[in-house]
């Protein structure tokens, strides 16, 4: 696992991947609970109570139950992964992430046959959560994953940032990235991880079904209505940054296999 | 009544170009905001620009908007400022699309896919396209050339040049979101004064 990690980085360096700063990448932010303006995370999300922070994992595993944020991940290992991160409103950064494979934490847990996704919910603080206050989205904000892309090595859960444990505004303790997703996919501050049978509802889904589906990958051949995807601007080149062209699932063609024979216009 | 006199008094003193010059001074600050990325710039000035100078063009065609009923049922006369706020509205609208077009998208091929396939866009060039002619025909001579009742008419363009502004920003954010909302009711309110009889406040009282 660990020489995994440094082929993937490795791999991303000779691409050429520079991270962005830390300051860009904890200032710029979607996190809709604490507001929608990309400075409002970083505003208001210092009042995210995250300790203690346990996670439920149930549905269809060997060993369910209320997990310690420390006791689900013991013995695991953590990881240090440079991913590109495309948002589907067609920015980007480069993020250094600590995590630890989502695979890892399955199969610790125990996933029964059966289980064909993984759903996820976020952290409901409504006291904390200005945007919750304020119904901009249907909340609990809730995600999902074919089991493969849950299963797959990229797909990790992340703890930190350069090292240093994960900003709340960036989805603190614990959050999903999935790389050649759109951003929402790899969702925040997670509470909840239930194995199921069927496709679980995602959030921007149920709020605009027609803009938003459940594989949500990353491509530039199917816009979005209302961004075109074929270009992106990388976050930090200031005012005159040039756009630069958007990579098939961010640039990680081996998750191609995943969706071999599958129309990704119909399932976008 | 009282107040109000006062406050005409005193608007009288202040000379309309003053809104060029502030408007002015306010895209140029903003602009070097961005290009030194200071406060709300700080990460990615272009969006930021784009929606700031937007968001100004909004306010102003509000306030723009207010002119009328404000005289009509509070007595405020605001009206010799009217031609430098709407005039300035069009102006940040302009470094608007010119953010969009040359910082955001960045090729003229891009601008026109945008247009043509995206309907906030849409909207927003078309609510553009309207300011133009508008703005060209802001001066006396045109009045004078086109008469006043035609020139009257050519300008009620606004509304619905300010609906689909407020249009443009409310389709554009994603879920659920107040300030776009409150622009749209707030300029289709104001539109809507236009007509709808209600009782106006007498211009010539005695004093």
């Amino acid at each position: 696992v660990g020489l995994g990690a440094i082929g993937l980085a490795g791999r991303a360096s000779a691409q050429g991947l520079e991270p962005n700063t830390l300051e860009e990448i904890t200032s710029y932010n979607n996190f809709y609970e604490f507001g929608t303006g990309k400075g409002d995370p970083a505003a208001n999300a210092h009042k995210l109570v995250t300790s203690p922070w346990s996670i439920k994992v149930d549905g269809m595993v060997d060993r369910p139950g209320d997990y310690a944020l420390d006791d689900l991940l013991a013995g695991l290992s953590v990881e240090d992964r440079l991913y590109r991160f495309r948002c589907v409103e067609a920015w980007s950064m480069v993020i250094p992430w600590n995590g630890i494979e989502l695979a890892d934490i399955l199969n610790k847990v125990g996933v029964q046959s059966g289980a064909r996704y993984v759903a996820f919910e976020t952290v409901v603080q409504p006291e904390n959560m200005i945007g919750v206050q304020r119904r901009v989205l249907d909340f609990p904000y809730v995600e999902g994953l074919r089991i493969d892309e849950a299963m797959h090595p990229l797909t990790i859960m992340a703890t930190g940032i350069y090292d240093e444990p994960i900003y709340n505004q960036n989805g603190a303790p614990i959050r999903l990235v999935v790389p050649w997703k759109y951003g929402f996919k790899s969702i925040k501050s997670i509470v909840r991880i239930t194995l199921q049978e069927d496709e679980p509802p995602t959030s921007w889904n149920k709020a605009n079904p027609r803009e938003y589906g459940f594989y949500s990958n990353v491509n530039p051949n199917v816009d979005h209505p209302r961004w075109s995807q074929a270009t992106e601007r990388r976050i930090g080149g200031g005012l005159f940054a040039a756009r630069q062209d958007t990579l098939m699932f961010n640039g990680y063609p081996e998750v191609a296999s995943l969706y071999e024979g599958m129309d990704l216009t119909r399932f976008y | 009544m009282a107040v109000t006199d006062t406050l005409n008094k005193g608007l009288r003193k202040i000379p309309a170009w003053l809104i060029y010059v502030v408007g002015a001074a306010y895209a140029v600050w903003e602009f070097w905001r961005a290009l030194n990325q200071i406060g709300p710039y700080l990460v990615e000035p272009i969006n930021v620009l784009e929606r700031a100078y937007g968001e100004v063009a909004l306010i102003l065609m509000v306030v723009g908007l207010m002119v009328t009923p404000l005289r009509q049922w509070v007595g405020l006369n605001l009206l010799k400022f009217r031609r430098a706020i709407g005039v300035t509205a069009f102006f940040f609208v302009l470094a608007h699309f010119l953010v969009f077009a040359i910082l955001d998208v960045q090729s003229l091929e891009r601008v026109w896919t945008e247009i043509v396939k995206r309907p906030y866009v849409t909207v927003g060039m078309l609510s553009f396209v309207m300011l133009i002619p508008l703005a060209v025909t802001s001066n006396n001579l045109s009045v004078r050339k086109l008469g006043a009742a035609t020139w009257r008419k050519l300008h009620k363009l606004t509304y619905p040049a300010a609906v689909l502004g407020a249009l443009h920003y409310l389709w554009l954010v994603k879920g659920f979101q107040i300030e776009p909302i409150i622009y749209l009711v707030v300029i289709i309110a104001l539109v809507a004064t236009r007509y709808v009889a209600i009782p106006r406040k007498r211009q010539t009282a005695p004093s």
